[in-house]
């Protein structure tokens, strides 16, 4: 059955309303909303990839002869917190370019920039 | 949407919700840590920036029929790409089939663990890890590096002035902080502790440690604070988190064994592992916390600075 890719799918529907909103949205914060949303679905394909039928949680315990594949889940674990880490870079960022150019829509600051030129 | 708080409160929720769908798919360990860094810091994060860059959204977009036709192609051929992709849960996936049955059979052995995740983190992918805890340092390196404030005495003073404190106005929210700052503290050291037998570990209990604090820091006031969280120190002990971390590595190196292999450390090869495991989750968890407080406190600073002289002007 075809329908048992839904998991992709919903991870390609998810990465592209982030890819949308990082090309078409002109507000630096939202841009960088829109790479947390692209970057949870990169999360959701890693998790969903892990999971095995009749699986549990990888925490050996007795009488469990199935487990999910714990690999995914630490290369993710550690993204997740490299993620936050990254995004408040890109705040720290916008919070600069608000201070220097008085706004954080793209246009705006495009124009102060052909204004200096 | 126009109003960007309504957009982070969005993405609050729907955090909290990625976190049950990892539940969901048995990734225990990686919804713990979506649910304190995705509801949690992120959306604080996000709100301390947009207190600095306005509320509102210009909502024009550009070319969005352009945007839009680029986005359905790339989605219509990633769709296509993963009709080759094996089925959702199946067993039998190139995945699951390489190293990954060594883990879920020999760990209990070789690691002594049961969370199998805690032993690949911390124990077979070591290196890899240290690596992530090393981009993080960078990372509160460098939101340190473009908001940090050299102070004046002047500035200083000003600064010191402002009382943001909220205890005195809300009495609810002073009573029950107060109540729950104490309990999030030790559930941090728990799931720091508790890591090798359940869902748990450096990376999340970093990040509710410092969620603790900053709760703190956000009921109180920055000033109050300032001065309970020596801004020093949290420096030198997110430094100290890596260092230590790369020289449990070294400690092995100089016992004659690999780069952080554990079993360099006691004479049982298993004892060895346990300790090294504790060791390099203290360290991930000094490291993640500070980070974090090093990041929220910066940003609040900057809001403070920014106020100040806008009504200055």
């Amino acid at each position: 059955m075809i329908l048992g890719l839904y998991n992709y799918w919903i991870v390609v529907v998810l990465m592209m309303i982030g890819f949308y909103i990082v090309i078409a949205h002109g507000n630096l914060v939202k841009k960088i909303i829109g790479l947390t949303i692209f970057q949870t679905s990169v999360f959701i394909f890693y998790i969903s990839i892990a999971k095995v039928n009749g699986g549990t949680a990888p925490i050996i315990a007795e009488g469990i002869q199935l487990y999910s594949n714990p690999l995914p889940h630490v290369l993710i674990l550690t993204a997740i917190v490299v993620g936050i880490a990254t995004t408040a870079v890109g705040l720290a960022l916008a919070v600069r370019i608000k201070e220097a150019y008085g706004s954080i829509e793209e246009d705006e600051i495009q124009k102060k920039d052909n204004l200096d030129c | 949407m126009k109003d960007l708080l309504a957009a982070i409160m969005l993405s609050g929720i729907y955090g909290l919700l990625s976190a049950s769908f990892f539940v969901a798919m048995d990734a225990v360990d990686v919804a713990f840590t979506e649910a304190s860094v995705g509801a949690g810091i992120s959306t604080l994060l996000m709100l301390a920036a947009i207190t600095i860059t306005g509320h509102s959204e210009d909502p024009v977009r550009h070319k969005p029929v352009l945007a839009a036709i680029v986005v359905f192609i790339t989605g219509g051929m990633l769709i296509y790409g993963t009709l080759d992709m094996p089925y959702f849960g199946t067993a039998q996936a190139p995945v699951h089939l390489h190293v990954v049955p060594r883990y879920i059979t020999e760990s209990m052995q070789e690691i002594g663990v049961p969370n199998i995740v805690t032993s690949v983190l911390a124990s077979y992918r070591a290196f890899d890890t240290l690596g992530e805890v090393v981009v993080i340092f960078t990372a509160g390196m460098g939101v340190l590096a473009l908001l940090s404030m050299v102070h004046g005495p002047m500035e200083k003073a000003e600064f010191e002035s402002i009382n943001d404190s909220m205890h005195e106005k809300y009495l609810i929210l002073r009573i029950v902080t107060k109540i729950l700052i104490p309990f999030i503290l030790i559930y941090a050291l728990y799931v720091q502790f508790h890591g090798d037998y359940g869902p748990g570990g450096g990376f999340q209990a970093g990040v509710i440690f410092a969620a603790a604090i900053i709760l703190y820091a956000m009921l109180f006031g920055m000033r109050t604070a300032r001065r309970v969280v020596n801004q020093a120190l949290v420096r030198l002990i997110a430094a100290f988190g890596v260092l230590f971390y790369g020289s449990v590595g070294v400690v092995s190196l100089l016992n004659g064994k690999n780069f952080l292999d554990y079993s360099a450390l006691s004479a049982d090869p298993v004892a060895g592992q346990h300790l090294g495991i504790l060791l390099i989750e203290l360290g991930v968890g000094f490291t993640v916390a500070s980070v974090m407080v090093i990041i929220f406190f910066n940003f609040e600073g900057r809001r403070k600075k920014s106020n100040t002289t806008e009504t200055k002007v």
